[in-house]
């Protein structure tokens, strides 16, 4: 451990209040809007988010490249960056719970099986409900509709993804060794991997939509496809967006071999996106 | 890296004072400052979330709807339950881990100041949004605070508004918790293992993990809500494959830990305290962070004991019983090894030892009844009685709020520099006892004989145990007036504290001056290494 | 120290005789119910013993190692003896407890072998009970008197009431001596269905049918409420179950199979003869006068207690119906919203639960009373069509 006495401590910080505020103005107007009011208030408040973002991390940034930080702060900033990531994972292992809860216990006892009043519950109120998965319960909300076949898109995009993976490692491996301009290249490609990703699975949800009646309201099959996709999709473009700042981040000359705190956090992110797609890709889609 | 650069912010803050004006409050990164606001912060809610118990205790006064409407009465229950547990004890919590982590481990600040800074600003704005809700068209949240569906979905226009409040604080506390945790790995003072940290810092470590691994749970169990509500899943829906049960486990998936949450700190806080009001270093020190750990692991796989008479199947019903009997062997462990550390000691009884003996003694009633509830067949009856009720209220105010108490007595020379005024310290303690348990042990008579909880009107049997409890509810809230006066003052000025404050204190908190300089630290203390 | 003794031994008498009149939980009148009765009280004192114990080696040490006393401080901290036994021994004591407890939860999980089916349905705010063995079914509402009382600012003494809120219009009727299986379900949200006597409670969760069952052991009346909030009025859904014997329910439900007992009957008492509105009725043609006056009492205990009995609504949570388009507007929409309700939100269907005449007149009602004067009248024909 070194000596905290050159510890970082910035004396103010102003863009916290802005962030409150800005959260603040998102929700309520979130919530507005939710109540069919407008999106004006939410889509200022996201505004404000997102130049909040830009003034926080831009004077991280600077302090940074001026070298405030001691290797002390370093692994504060990884600490951090580890159990947030910890705490998306605990976040979708909610949509996770709620998919396993829904396949083990609801379903069959809806169809009758189980112990206690599972057999009740079929014969008075639901009977002629068989449980299969996927399925869109006994009343069949939102219609008839196809399931998503793993086949196709869902597997490119795994393709893709994983692929991502790999080329976000080739990127890391490259500012190990001090190639900054190959670091740019390949997370270039790493980008661009997540973007199109990002495309599919936007032209899969149309797919979806357009052709398999397949909706947010089809049931639980429809929820839980949703909601899983959907946060997922929500980490891709945002992991995208930070390892775009990240490359170009690169492009202005920062990092160097050893100090590269905010790619590796960059990758890590990725990487847990990545992680969840594959348990999405099993869980969801093929099994 | 430059190393004129990092030379030169060697000696950036030491010169610093607190910056002047209200910016300093709103702008700060010092663990101390924003410590006091989550104190204060918590302390306002306190008295609102207080006033929200008094509107309740108020109905109860007699049989009959005398004051408020039922789905007010509902809303009242929901909001005060949500404001005391987010709003006063955890903060408070908070607060106290702001100030005293980084002087009780030897660092210079919190790892993450201004994430710090976020983590405090967003609960002033969190719960104006939630506080919001009781007045707009319909009311507040109505549905209890645990906000089961489907009742929860029937919820007015402010039902959008209280999901979003609690996405909110969550963000408050996971960043909070991170910082916490950052600030124990990598803050210490050189050569401080682990295992020599005082108790209070395990503990919070421990509530930080808890915290991160659940709160993002709730966020999701709110999230499903919110879209069975406006988006039309079906999650808590069975006519398309969902089940309203399933929100219940996933919601006591989260709620059991942060019970615990709100225990676990208290626990650091009487392990601080006992040992220095009894002169003689706290008993079985590994035991009692082992067993802080198992109670933390144990809280994980409990949750469905909140849930007995959903129907479950019967090897759950008996897993969930036999896990949560367990709790109470590390509980017992570290009840057994705070008596131990008063034997044979040389004890006074200033006013944090006071809190602290209430603490132990009124906290193990609640967890005892709290072992009853664990007896599935017994909880079949108890469930959602004026029994659970008692239970939980025996462990969270004497208990939570207690500890917070003491603390606030123990540390609060440190804080100011002054002593607070010792007879009327006492004079709070006890007062505050005695109504306590006016207010809160008659509960268990009423839930026995069959009182359900969350009713504005009960039947005459209950009569005279409830007009009872609403006295001890008033007396109980006007005397934390008294608290309140005692801090003021001695924050105002009073005799001078001397640095050591306590005869038999240990700590490094103890080792700088008081009141503890803006700064400390910032040299890390020498005797670890 | 005598003085706190005396204080704790005075609280002692003061819990015992707490715990003697009528304080603690019921011995109830099953097997089920008293086996629970004995847990608790086991439980209890194990709690009891325990907290005493530890509590006089605390206090002990507290008078006896003080400073004032001249004690001065031990240094011992640490003992991985005692630690084991205080781990150990609680652990042991658990384990005792741990097993009469699940050989109770086991038979509390046996419904098998029942000889009379009630399914039990749980409503915004009143319980329906279907007889499935007899075809009999009707709803449960609390006491028409009671619910006149319970209003905020009613004036009314409710001290007068001997079961203050545990009175209702229908009470279940169940036999003694036999195994009852009851069927636990929702319309609408969660309830819970409790009868402390029979330590019988069990969630109603819409969509699916929780099991529990009872065998009564002794006649009366017993009470209970709905223990899980369901919303505005969760605190006034009583239960009423009358135990009979076995020759009386048996002609109980000879006298009243396979009718429907009905709102505008209400007040019938278990046991009395219980006439359902005759089907015939629906087709003549019914006076305003006759609407109106069946109406009120249907509107007072179906509806009021969300529309209120001012027709004023709550706003934001419950529309008025003082003035509401739907209610003043045309016939289609205004029959449709009360039989077939709304989904998703708190207004339910009330086909099953009201008859053709009941819906006719409460419907009218709502189109010619708090000054909502649209002057027309809703035949129970037109409802008997919807059928
Ligand atoms: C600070 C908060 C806190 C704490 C610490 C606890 C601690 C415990 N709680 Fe409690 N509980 C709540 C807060 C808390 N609870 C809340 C808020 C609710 C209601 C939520 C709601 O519905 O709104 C609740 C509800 C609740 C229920 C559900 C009741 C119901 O709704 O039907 C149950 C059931 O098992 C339970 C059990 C326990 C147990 C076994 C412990 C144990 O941890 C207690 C352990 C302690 C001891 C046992 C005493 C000390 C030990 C000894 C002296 C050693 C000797 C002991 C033995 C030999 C056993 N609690
Ligand atoms: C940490 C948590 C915490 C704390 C501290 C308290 C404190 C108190 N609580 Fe409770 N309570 C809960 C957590 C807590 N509670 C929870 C989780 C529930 C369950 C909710 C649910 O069912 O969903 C609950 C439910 C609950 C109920 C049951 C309601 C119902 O089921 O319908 C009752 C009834 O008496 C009650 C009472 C009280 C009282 C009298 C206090 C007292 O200790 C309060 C002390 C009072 C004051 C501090 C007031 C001070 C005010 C003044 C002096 C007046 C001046 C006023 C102003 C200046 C504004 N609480
Ligand atoms: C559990 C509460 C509840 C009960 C009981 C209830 N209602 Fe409603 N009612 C509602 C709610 C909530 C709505 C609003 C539905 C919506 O539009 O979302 C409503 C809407 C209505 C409306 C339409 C009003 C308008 O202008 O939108 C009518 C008419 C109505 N109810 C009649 C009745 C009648 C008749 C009864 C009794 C037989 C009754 N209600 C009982 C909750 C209830
Ligand atoms: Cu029905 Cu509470
Ligand atoms: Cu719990």
């Amino acid at each position: 451990m070194s000596s905290p006495s050159s510890y970082y401590i910035p004396h103010e910080a102003k863009w916290p209040i802005v962030g409150s505020v800005a959260l603040f103005t998102f929700f309520y107007g979130f919530g507005t809007l939710l109540n069919g009011g407008t999106w004006f208030v939410m889509a200022a408040g996201a505004a404000l988010l997102v130049f909040m973002m830009v003034g926080w991390f831009g004077e991280v940034i600077s302090e940074s490249e001026n070298g405030a930080y001691s290797a002390q702060v370093d692994v504060s900033f990884r600490m951090s960056m580890m159990w947030f990531i910890f705490s998306e994972v605990m976040f979708f292992a909610a949509f996770f719970g709620a998919l396993f809860y829904a396949r083990t216990f609801s379903g069959p006892w809806l169809s009758g099986a189980g112990e206690g009043g599972a057999a009740a519950t079929n014969a008075v109120l639901w009977s002629g409900f068989d449980y299969v998965w996927p399925n869109n319960g006994p009343e069949k909300l939102g219609g008839a509709y196809k399931e998503m076949s793993w086949l196709g898109l869902p597997l490119i995009n795994t393709i893709l993804l994983l692929t991502s993976g790999v080329t976000c490692t080739i990127a890391h491996h490259a500012i190990q060794a001090g190639d900054r301009a190959k670091m740019v290249r390949w997370l270039l490609a790493t980008c661009l991997l997540g973007f199109l990703f990002v495309g599919l699975q936007a032209f899969e949800y149309y797919e979806a939509y357009a052709h398999l009646n397949l909706k947010m309201t089809t049931g639980i099959y429809g929820s839980t496809f949703f909601m899983l996709t959907g946060f997922h999709g929500f980490h891709v473009c945002m992991g995208a967006i930070i390892l775009l700042i990240v490359m170009f981040r690169g492009t202005r000359k920062h990092f160097s071999a050893t100090n590269h705190f905010a790619f590796e956090a960059a990758a890590w992110y990725w990487h847990f996106v990545d992680v969840v797609w594959l348990g999405l890709f099993i869980f969801v889609y093929i099994l | 890296m430059s190393t004129a650069a990092a030379g030169h912010h060697e000696h950036d803050h030491d010169d610093h004072g607190p910056a002047k004006g209200w910016t300093r409050w709103l702008f700060t990164t010092n663990h101390k400052d924003i410590g006091t606001l989550y104190l204060w912060f918590s302390l306002v809610m306190f008295f609102i979330g207080g006033g929200m118990a008094l509107i309740i205790r108020a109905e109860l006064f007699q049989p009959g709807l005398q004051l408020v409407d039922p789905l007010f009465f509902n809303s009242m229950t929901t909001m005060h339950a949500l404001v005391m547990i987010f709003g006063v004890v955890m903060p408070a919590f908070v607060g106290l881990a702001n100030w005293m982590i980084p002087m009780m481990i030897g660092g210079p600040d919190m790892a993450l100041p201004r994430l710090n800074n976020w983590s405090f600003w967003i609960m002033p704005f969190a719960f104006t949004l939630l506080l919001s809700t009781l007045f707009m068209e319909g009311g507040g949240p109505a549905g209890g605070w645990t906000l089961y569906a489907p009742l929860s979905l029937q919820g007015p226009d402010s039902f959008a508004f209280v999901i979003f409040a609690i996405h909110f604080m969550g963000i408050s506390s996971v960043m909070g918790s991170i910082n916490i945790v950052a600030t124990i790995f990598n803050m210490r003072a050189p050569g401080m293992t682990l295992m020599q940290m005082p108790l209070f810092v395990w503990t919070w470590l421990i509530t930080a993990y808890l915290l991160i691994a659940v709160i993002p749970v709730l966020a999701g169990a709110v999230t499903m809500l919110l879209t069975d509500r406006f988006f039309g899943t079906s999650f808590f829906n069975a006519a398309g494959g969902g089940d309203p049960v399933m929100y219940q486990h996933i919601f006591w998936f989260f709620g059991h830990p942060e019970v615990y949450i709100l225990i676990l700190p208290a626990f650091g806080i009487i392990s601080s305290i006992i040992p220095t009001f009894a002169r003689k270093p706290l008993f079985g020190y590994a035991s009692m962070v082992y067993a802080t750990g198992s109670i933390a692991f144990l809280s994980f796989i409990v949750w469905a004991h909140h849930m007995f008479t959903v129907g479950m199947p019967l090897a759950g019903e008996m897993f969930f019983m036999f896990a949560t009997m367990m709790i109470s062997v590390p509980t017992g462990v570290k009840v057994f090894n705070w008596i131990a550390t008063m034997w044979r000691g040389s004890m006074t009884f200033e006013t944090p030892m006071l809190f602290a003996i209430g603490f132990l003694v009124m906290f193990t009633i609640g967890g005892l009844s709290g072992l009853m509830l664990a007896i599935t067949p017994a909880d079949i009856q108890y469930h959602d009685t004026y029994f659970v009720v008692a239970h939980f209220h025996y462990v969270l105010v004497p208990g939570a709020i207690y500890s917070i108490m003491a603390a606030t007595y123990y540390w609060l020379p440190k804080w100011t520099g002054n002593m607070y005024d010792e007879k009327w310290g006492k004079i709070h303690f006890w007062v505050s006892t005695v109504f306590l348990n006016v207010l809160f042990f008659p509960m268990h008579f009423v839930g026995l004989a069959g009182m359900p909880r969350r009713i504005p009107d009960y039947s005459m049997q209950f009569a005279d145990w409830n007009a009872v409890a609403t006295i001890g509810a008033f007396g109980f809230g006007f005397s934390q007036l008294i608290f309140v006066w005692v801090v003021l003052k001695c924050v105002k000025g009073g005799e001078k504290a001397t640095d050591e404050v306590w005869e038999g204190a240990e700590g490094l908190e103890w080792t700088v001056p008081s009141p503890a300089p803006y700064h400390t630290f910032e040299k890390p203390p020498a005797q670890f290494s | 120290m005598s003085l706190i003794l005396r204080v704790f031994v005075a609280a002692m008498l003061l819990v015992s005789i707490a715990a003697c009149t009528g304080n603690n939980m019921p011995v109830g009148v099953t097997p089920i119910s008293k086996e629970t009765y004995g847990l608790h009280m086991m439980i209890f004192w194990v709690c009891c013993a325990i907290g005493a114990a530890v509590f006089a080696v605390m206090f002990y040490s507290m008078f006896m190692h003080r400073k004032s006393k001249g004690a001065k401080p031990a240094d011992f901290h640490e003992s991985t003896l005692v630690e084991i036994i205080w781990t150990a021994v609680p652990l042991v004591i658990l384990i005792a407890v741990a097993i009469p407890a699940a050989k109770t939860l086991i038979a509390m999980e046996d419904t098998s072998d029942a000889e009379v089916t009630i399914k039990v349905t749980g409503y915004q705010w009143k319980w329906q009970y279907e007889y499935l063995d007899s075809g009999i079914s009707f709803f449960s509402t609390l006491d028409a008197e009671h619910n006149v009382a319970r209003q905020v600012g009613s004036g009314v003494d409710v001290s007068k009431f001997d079961n203050y809120l545990k009175e209702v219009d229908n009470p279940l009727v169940l036999p003694v001596g036999k195994k009852i299986r009851f069927l636990h379900t929702s319309a609408d949200v969660i309830h819970s269905w409790w009868v402390p006597d029979f330590a019988v409670k069990k969630d109603a969760i819409p969509g699916f049918i929780n099991e529990n069952w009872a065998f009564i052991e002794e006649e009366g009346t017993y009470r209970g409420k709905c223990t899980e909030l369901c919303g505005r009025d969760h605190g006034f859904m009583p239960v009423v179950v009358e135990a009979v014997s076995a020759e009386k329910y048996d002609a109980w439900v000879a006298e009243n199979s396979p009718a429907k007992i009905t709102i505008a009957d209400s007040g019938a008492a278990a046991g009395a003869a219980v006439t359902a509105t005759a089907d015939a009725d629906d087709d003549r043609e019914w006076q305003m006068d006759e609407l109106m006056a069946t109406g009120e009492k249907v509107y007072n205990q179906a509806c009021a207690s969300c529309h209120q009995v001012d027709g004023k609504g709550l706003a934001g949570a419950f529309p008025a119906i003082a003035g509401s388009a739907i209610a003043t507007g045309d016939h289609d929409a205004h029959i449709n919203i009360v039989y077939a309700g709304k989904p998703g939100s708190a207004m339910a269907a009330f086909a099953a639960q009201l008859s053709n005449t009941e819906i006719a007149s409460v419907l009218t009602y709502q189109r010619n009373a708090f000054g909502n004067n649209v002057g027309d009248t809703i035949q129970p024909s037109a409802i008997k069509a919807l059928r």
